[in-house]
């Protein structure tokens, strides 16, 4: 921008009334013109339906007959409801036991893939596939994997003499089961954005560390870490974002079961809409999840003046 | 679950190819036909049929019915699309908010009377009533209107493979068997060595208000407007149905619950006792042992689960005399009722039941007479309208809690009482 201002001035036309009116008119035609391929849809399939839900939360509506206005009720019956609540926490329980688990995997296979290593533009599409992969494929594979009878993962775990859980049929088990699952899809992710982090390091920063003598954990620490603080923060905003609006993996390998165990707020969205036919309610939770990712996203902008680096 | 919604997806996506195929190629005809006073009837229609009765296995036996109604009825074409019964109800309620319903839908009556309220579905005039089971006909009416007709009825009976039984020398099971008697059959017969399991029966909402009546409760008050299971009769209902678990039948985590796990595993010959529906006789026909059926035992006294199907006409149809038509053929042919007696599908409505002799002698299971039995003593399932969904979800889940040992019977039962109750309040 500082480069462009003087260039700009130089090349503009002289300061007439009509000129700068006419000027300002085009102007405002590119920039729609630029817009509009992302505007349109983003109005049209995000702010559109958002209003609309937004209508829709203050009736109760079945989805066949006529809707009837309720005000806030479906908002207040919501927060009273233990359900809502648990959902909430089922949904934190998921956010916080992936999001570690992808962003130290991503982070360790990020720095041995941007090692010279033989093969390693194999191994990053390799470890880049799952996040390509259909959420629903995945899923299957991974009931599969974790099925406590037939599974591989608790034949393999009986071969060490070990007891394997009943993972996606256990209550106690099903959470950290879509956890496991949602790591191994994810961390493909993770590492992409890290691996181009770390590649924007600039090589002499890492030689004069290494010339100071420092090892190797500090440099991690105190030269690529910092340097690689704002596609961190990207990482960690978009996780979060993506972390409370799990579903394709819950409907796919629990539908929120068993017993309600892994029922997390977007399932119980879907669950409310189409097998409880109650619209409303369904419009209302997805509010009240979208203005908790708004308060956790705004935070988190806040909050990265204190450790993001500006590049 | 997550396999059978994949498939409804796909089947669904298929099937509106077809309905576009079909009502592209219909469309052009009728504009050549009706130079004068041709009547409307006469005009060459499409009609769509949207069912779940066919799925799984009489996809083959609903089609030579509806070849047989479009030999009858020359103009009126019906194009199917079948779903899987755990989607269809999603399916058609979304299909009737989006205005795209098919013109003749199936129905059930527990979920039926939320659909008849709101309006999707339409009046059923001038229909023969003598023809159908007075109290099945009743069933799928609101306010003396008709809005659904009966299109079968079914019971839930005990299946037993009677190979295994021999093996383990043990008697059958008779219609004056008790639990008691079912108890100590399941622990003889459940052999783990060969992965062999005595007995088999869902720990769910159906299986439950059914056991409830069984042990002389009852699942509502008489009213309807209370739960009443959390009972001494409820209580030992629910333990009835968790004590089997990971004693004589297999857990969760060894499979139980998944699609079609039972199914196969009775098929498999890895089952000696299941309790299931009629509506399996057919996919058993070709099973590798013999295998049998009795009236389900009772604790106090004998209940079998009775339920029916029906099919409606939805409001928003364009062909409602047509659609009327078909739906009457499918539940009233003489074509209909002999299709289903030679299938072993589930059984017709009709009131004659001279014409159900038939189905006594039609192959496996012999002992057929026990469906007729079952319906000595039957429990249909409490029907609470709107939030019927809902109650039934609450009550599976807190017997899952106790199966799973996160909750004592009686908690799971208090908790699930609450629930009901708010429900119903």
């Amino acid at each position: 921008m500082t480069v462009l201002t003087p260039l700009d001035t130089r090349l503009a036309a002289p300061p007439t009334t009509t000129g700068r009116r006419r000027r300002g008119w085009r102007n405002g035609l590119t920039i729609v013109a630029f817009l509009a391929p992302s505007a349109i849809p983003l109005a049209a399939f995000v702010l559109y339906p958002m209003i609309q839900a937004a209508w829709i939360s203050l009736h109760r509506w079945n989805l066949i007959s006529a809707m009837q206005w309720v005000g806030f009720g479906n908002y207040t019956k919501l927060v009273a409801d233990p359900k809502t609540r648990a959902a909430f926490g089922h949904t934190l329980f998921y956010v916080v036991g992936e999001i570690p688990l992808v962003f130290v995997g991503g982070l360790a296979l990020a720095l041995a893939l941007n090692a010279r290593l033989k093969g390693r533009s194999l191994l990053r599409g390799v470890y880049f596939l799952p996040v390509v992969t259909s959420w629903i494929v995945v899923a299957l594979v991974w009931r599969w994997l974790l099925n406590p009878a037939v599974g591989v993962v608790n034949h393999v775990l009986a071969l060490v003499g070990i007891q394997g859980p009943g993972w996606w049929t256990d209550p106690r088990w099903a959470m950290p089961s879509i956890i496991l699952a949602s790591a191994w899809k994810d961390l493909g992710f993770v590492m992409v954005i890290l691996l181009a982090g770390l590649q924007s390091i600039p090589e002499d920063v890492k030689e004069a560390a290494l010339i100071d003598g420092a090892g190797p954990w500090r440099r991690l620490l105190s030269i690529t870490l910092p340097l690689l603080s704002p596609q961190i923060f990207f990482v960690v905003v978009i996780s979060l974002i993506n972390g409370f609006q799990v579903f394709d993996q819950v409907y796919a390998m629990t539908g929120g079961g068993p017993a309600g165990a892994s029922q997390v707020v977007v399932q119980q969205v879907y669950d409310l809409t189409f097998r409880y036919s109650q619209a409303g309610s369904a419009a209302a939770l997805s509010w009240l999840l979208f203005v908790v990712i708004l308060v956790i996203t705004l935070l988190q902008t806040w909050g990265q003046r204190r450790w993001v680096h500006d590049a | 679950m997550s396999r059978t919604r994949i498939g409804a997806v796909a089947l669904a996506a298929v099937g509106a190819l077809v309905l576009a195929a079909c009502s592209s190629g219909g469309s052009g005809a009728p504009a050549t036909t009706g130079a004068g006073g041709t009547t409307a009837a006469a005009e060459p229609v499409t009609i769509t049929y949207s069912n779940f009765i066919s799925n799984g296995g009489n996809e083959a036996n609903l089609a030579k019915i509806v070849t047989a109604f479009e030999a009858a009825n020359p103009g009126i074409t019906v194009t199917v699309k079948t779903l899987p019964y755990a989607d269809y109800y999603t399916a058609l309620q979304t299909d009737v908010a989006a205005g795209t319903a098919a013109d003749v839908v199936d129905v059930e009556s527990a979920t039926y009377g939320a659909l008849a309220d709101s309006g999707a579905l339409a009046e059923l005039k001038g229909v023969d009533a003598s023809v159908y089971k007075p109290s099945l006909l009743a069933a799928y009416q609101r306010d003396g209107k008709q809005y659904g007709l009966p299109s079968s009825f079914s019971t839930v009976v005990l299946f037993y493979n009677k190979d295994l039984f021999d093996k383990a020398g043990v008697a059958y099971p008779t219609s004056s068997w008790t639990w008691a008697d079912e108890q100590a059959a399941a622990k003889k017969l459940t052999d783990s060595a060969n992965g062999v399991f005595g007995d088999y029966q869902p720990i769910s909402y159906n299986e439950f208000y059914k056991t409830v009546a069984q042990a002389g409760g009852t699942f509502l008050s008489s009213d309807g407007k209370k739960a009443a299971f959390n009972s001494p009769q409820g209580i030992a209902a629910a333990q009835w149905l968790v004590g089997k678990n990971g004693t004589v039948m297999p857990t969760a985590a060894q499979g139980a619950g998944t699609p079609d796990f039972d199914s196969k595993l009775f098929h498999d010959g890895k089952l000696a006792m299941w309790h299931t529906g009629i509506w399996m006789f057919g996919a058993n026909a070709d099973a590798a042992f013999t295998w049998d059926v009795a009236v389900e035992p009772g604790d106090t006294q004998k209940a079998s689960a009775l339920f029916s199907n029906a099919v409606a006409v939805t409001a928003t149809s364009k062909h409602q005399d047509a659609a009327q038509k078909f739906a009457e053929y499918l539940t009233s042919s003489k074509t209909m009722v002999d299709t289903r007696l030679a299938a072993g599908w589930e059984l017709p409505t009709i009131a004659d039941e001279t014409q159900l002799g038939a189905y006594l002698t039609k192959g496996a299971p012999a002992n057929r007479q026990a469906v007729f039995d079952s319906l000595d003593k039957t429990v249909l399932a409490p029907s609470i309208g709107a939030n019927q969904n809902q109650m039934q979800d609450a009550v599976t889940a807190k017997l899952t809690e106790a199966a799973a040992g996160r909750l004592s019977v009686q908690d799971a039962l208090s908790q699930a009482e609450a629930e009901v109750n708010a429900l119903l309040g």
